[in-house]
């Protein structure tokens, strides 16, 4: 029997009413696919081979993006804030302004944006192609469980990739700032890294170890969740694809906020 | 033996499958013909298990699966073999490692038994030779073979071909059909096809079932459903449009 037609005046509600069962709908869906990886992340069988080929793949593929943005985040810190702390007389203080900078807030954050853009968005249109192509029917239909193959180990690798991409992205961009600092703008090399020892501790570094590992997290979520559930055909990827950045995007800036509120 | 009962379907209120009825006996070829968008790709994935009717019966050798939660359908499906439309070959693995991805996985076979099995899958399918190229770097019609070549690999009782030759010219479908045959022969399995390959799969096929409009509306043997009275069925077969389109 067909349903009786919404009165014009009733449409506006039964929009929101049911946008707002969708939305409510795809979070719960949303959250039971991170927590049916977890499952999967400490119940056997575990495919190995396929978190090692996911450690390449999100963490050796990146190392030349981390690298290069590493080190011009470094030099742009490096002549900005020198720039700055000269109006104070305060240039001693480069050093550890660059590293304080990098360790709790730079570093995970543009680490986790970099590699968002680069494995992030490859890992949702890989995982979204499986999908119209049937290649994860076939995995299920083998009687293989698709999220040991392709959903845990990749969440796996973010977890384990993101905080050693931060810290080599904090290196080199401290590096970056020495080059500027030192052997551009003249400061003593001894007073940019000695006053560094003097000022970041090791709550600093957790507060960035923290930050990167819940980024690693997120991003390998979003992207082989959109991935997993995309639209029809090539059009579906695409959409997909940039919904997972703009997404993982967000949440980052998001959970950045929240997380350096509530560490020390 | 494969039992369907009165298996209905819709799509955001649209109805797909309206009450189909279809038995599978053991051993035979059983293709499904009818007109695009007609359900029969939705068929085939309720009896793989993929999707769930709004009510029905799919009986795999005396068991309903539509009721199977994840791991009782998993073990269903370890007598299963699915070519599908594509052939869903992986495409991160050579055709080698895709023969014997379900060897490696699901058995404790040894690296050598497993090459050895899969070097003779790929014989049976013409493709010496081919097992260290990628899925991209082969024609279309060697990634079906390859595609068979796995889903029998396991040796399974029961093999599903969703349109295996479609979008291949006439000469690779009927070598596909050929080989399809001849490995039916070989190793016995019950085969469940669905194809638009008119007239070509009347030589395959042991039984014919035509899904219309959401139902089987003719079943039997291929020369039965070419002489069939029912004019849908004539229609069809002869690729002419129906009197009321």
């Amino acid at each position: 029997m067909a349903e009786p037609a919404v009165p014009a005046v009733v449409r506006p509600f039964e929009t929101i009413g049911r946008r707002t069962i969708e939305l409510v709908e795809a979070l719960g869906r949303f959250g039971g696919f991170f927590g049916l990886a977890l499952f999967s992340m400490v119940t056997p069988p575990f495919k190995t081979r396929a978190f090692i080929d996911r450690l390449h793949y999100i963490g050796y593929r990146s190392l030349l993006i981390i690298i290069l943005t590493g080190a011009f985040t470094g030099m742009v810190l490096g002549l900005q804030v020198y720039l700055t702390l000269s109006r104070f007389g305060s240039e001693a203080f480069l050093g550890p302004a660059v590293a304080l900078s990098l360790i709790r807030e730079l570093g995970p954050v543009l680490a986790a944006l970099m590699v968002t853009g680069r494995a992030g968005s490859a890992l949702t249109a890989e995982i979204g192609i499986m999908r119209i192509t049937e290649q994860i029917d076939a995995l299920t239909v083998m009687a293989l469980n698709p999220f040991r193959y392709l959903v845990t180990p990749s969440i796996l690798a973010g977890i384990v990739t993101f905080p050693m991409m931060t810290a080599l992205f904090d290196v080199v961009g401290i590096f970056g700032g020495y080059l500027v600092g030192v052997k551009l703008l003249g400061l003593s090399e001894g007073t940019y890294f000695g006053e560094m020892r003097t000022f970041v501790d090791f709550h600093d570094v957790m507060t960035g170890f923290w930050k990167s590992l819940s980024f690693g997290a997120i991003v390998t979520w979003v992207a082989t969740y959109k991935g997993f559930y995309v639209g029809h055909g090539a059009e579906g990827v695409a959409r997909a694809t940039t919904q997972a950045v703009v997404l993982a995007s967000v949440l980052i800036l998001v959970w950045d906020y929240f997380l350096g509120s509530i560490l020390p | 033996m494969i039992k369907v009962r009165g298996l209905t379907k819709s799509f955001a209120g649209q109805p797909v499958l309206r009450g189909v009825d279809l038995d599978v006996p053991d051993g035979s070829i059983t293709v499904i013909i009818g007109r695009s968008g007609g359900g029969k790709s939705v068929f085939l994935k309720h009896l793989l298990g993929l999707l769930r009717p709004d009510s029905g019966e799919v009986m795999i050798n005396g068991t309903d699966i539509t009721h199977l939660g994840a791991r009782a359908m998993d073990e269903v499906r370890r007598h299963y073999g699915v070519v599908f439309q594509g052939g869903a070959l992986f495409d991160s693995l050579t055709c080698f490692d895709n023969v014997a991805f379900p060897l490696r996985e699901k058995t404790e076979l040894g690296p050598d038994e497993i090459a050895k099995r899969v070097e003779q899958r790929l014989d049976q399918v013409g493709l010496v030779g081919v097992g260290a190229k990628y899925p991209a770097e082969v024609s279309g019609g060697m990634r079906k073979r390859v595609a068979i070549a796995r889903a029998l690999v396991t040796e399974p009782e029961i093999v599903f071909f969703d349109e295996p030759t479609t979008g291949l010219d006439p000469v690779l479908v009927n070598t596909i059909h050929r080989l399809i045959h001849t490995l039916h022969r070989a190793f016995g399995f019950t085969a469940v096809m669905v194809s638009h390959e008119i007239p070509e799969i009347f030589d395959l096929a042991d039984t014919v079932a035509m899904l219309h409009e959401g139902r089987i509306v003719a079943v039997g043997p291929p020369a039965a459903i070419q002489s069939s009275p029912n004019p849908v069925v004539q229609h069809f077969i002869r690729g002419e449009p129906e009197l009321n389109a």
